[in-house]
């Protein structure tokens, strides 16, 4: 369980997230969507510590993590994967090291049990017989994949994902949707999610959170969405011809 | 102020950097590795530049030096010294500067625009030290070794352009090698070179690691990693000569 309460945050003066509160249970998916510059990602990066909030609390399972030390924050941030947006993946490393690196990094495994894990991983997420290629060499969704095997490969308690699914064609768009939907299932994690795709919260958003402004307009169940009544959430759910031709029939 | 605000963000680097590591393994085998693109990868520059520089200070110093009162061994003791003294330390590491600098430069910066320091952050490795690290141990056993292959190739190219022109016999090229050498200036050297590879390791990977923006950040943090590299290599030339040589 993650836990904010009354964040606020600011660059050079202007307010980016103003008073935000809420709550991200494991085992679902919890959906932060809104439009572009809405403070999302600013949010998410905050929840993470990337950014320094200039107010209020965040607590990871009861740990609190602003004003904690570098060194608890290590030991926090250690039960923590992240899918980055470009997929970060480190491009001087192959598929199979990108991976493993945090085995490496963290984990007193045998070699063999290493790379047991890392094929492991790979395999879970649908990548296979590119082991040895370098992140420039395969597709974006490829990489948005291999960034998940990497995210997961330490079991992590929390996964955070910023816009897994842009530039990416429907299809696979969809199915890295399902595939970190199942992966929070699996491993029971407290899995956060930016975007501002509706597909992504139709299919998988179990908890959705609407910011607006740097501020939380609206919270709740997918089966709720379209009967909100709050004219700003409305604007943006049907904003595309297909949602409202979708609620119509 | 600036002046003020740009130290003390690269002292809370420095801070970062010079930290317990997570894993002793893992930055010995990133060591490894800037070893070679670090040092090994310089090592082809270093050494045209120094023999040629030593052909042409060997030529300058043969032609300007004609004098019944000075003697022609004089042309092999200047270049051992000017080599020694100032170009294998200073103008090497004025041509590391532009080449190690800014490829650390560029490379840290990109990692941190495409999220790759972050990613590192979040899995809790410290980035800075890790990052850093390698690179500056790398430096600080390579770069001294730089300056003694830079001397000697500098040597052998005078000699070279000895033979093939004449300027000087090789018997009095020889002879002035070994006339009047001081090893304190071999340390002199080395200590430079400690001090130049700390500076252009840590100064472009400082202005790496805060460049903020895109591509064009990159580019900029690499020129700035450049000239703030050359001008601290100059003043820092300055005091330890002052320093050390008088």
């Amino acid at each position: 369980m993650i836990r904010i309460e009354n964040i606020h945050k600011k660059f050079a003066d202007k307010p980016v997230l103003n008073g935000i509160s809420c709550e991200f249970a494991p085992g679902q998916t919890n959906l932060i969507i809104g439009r572009s510059g809405s403070g999302k990602t600013v949010l998410l990066k905050s929840v993470v510590g990337l950014h320094e909030v200039d107010r209020g609390s965040i607590s990871y399972d009861g740990e609190e993590f602003v004003n904690a030390g570098a060194k608890k924050r290590r030991q926090i941030r250690r039960q923590v994967g992240m899918v980055f947006q470009g997929g970060a993946l480190f491009t001087s490393e192959s598929v199979e090291n990108n991976v493993r690196f945090p085995l490496e990094m963290f984990s007193d495994l045998s070699k063999q049990d290493k790379q047991k894990r890392v094929n492991e991983c790979l395999e879970r997420v649908g990548v296979e017989d590119v082991n040895d290629a370098f992140p420039s060499e395969i597709s974006g969704g490829m990489q948005k994949r291999v960034a998940i095997a990497r995210a997961i490969v330490l079991n992590p308690r929390y996964l955070f994902c910023d816009e897994p699914n842009s530039g990416l064609d429907p299809r696979t768009a969809i199915r890295i949707d399902e595939l970190i939907h199942e992966i929070t299932l699996e491993y029971n994690m407290t899995t956060i999610i930016n975007t501002h795709d509706m597909n992504s919260v139709m299919q998988i958003g179990d908890h959705i959170i609407y910011l607006h402004e740097g501020k939380k307009w609206w919270e709740g169940e997918k089966s709720e969405i379209f009967d909100t009544g709050n004219k700003q959430f409305n604007d943006f759910v049907f904003a595309s011809e297909m949602t409202k031709k979708l609620v119509k029939s | 102020m600036k002046l003020f605000f740009h130290f003390g963000r690269y002292l809370y680097l420095m801070g970062k950097v010079f930290t317990r590591p997570e894993k002793g393994a893992m930055y010995i085998r990133q060591t490894f590795r800037e070893l070679l693109f670090i040092g090994l990868d310089s090592l082809g520059i270093v050494a045209v530049v120094s023999v040629f520089m030593g052909a042409v200070l060997t030529l300058q110093v043969g032609i300007n030096f004609v004098h019944p009162l000075i003697p022609n061994y004089l042309v092999g003791l200047t270049v051992r010294d000017t080599m020694i003294l100032e170009f294998s330390s200073t103008i090497i590491c004025l041509i590391l500067a532009g080449k190690v600098g800014s490829n650390i430069a560029s490379e840290i910066g990109t990692m941190r625009i495409t999220e790759q320091i972050d990613a590192l952050e979040i899995m809790g490795v410290n980035s800075a030290s890790y990052l850093i690290m390698p690179k500056l141990i790398a430096s600080l056993l390579f770069f001294p070794l730089l300056t003694l292959v830079s001397t000697i190739l500098g040597v052998l190219g005078g000699l070279a352009v000895s033979i093939a022109t004449g300027v000087v016999t090789i018997h009095d090229y020889i002879d002035g090698l070994h006339l009047f050498f001081n090893p304190f200036y071999i340390s002199y050297s080395l200590v430079k070179m400690v001090f130049f590879a700390l500076v252009i390791t840590t100064v472009s990977a400082y202005h790496g690691y805060f460049t903020f923006g895109g591509a064009l950040e990159v580019g900029k943090s690499s020129t700035r990693a450049v000239v703030s590299s050359i001008i601290l290599i100059l003043i820092l030339n300055l005091i330890i000569t002052q320093l050390m040589l008088t």
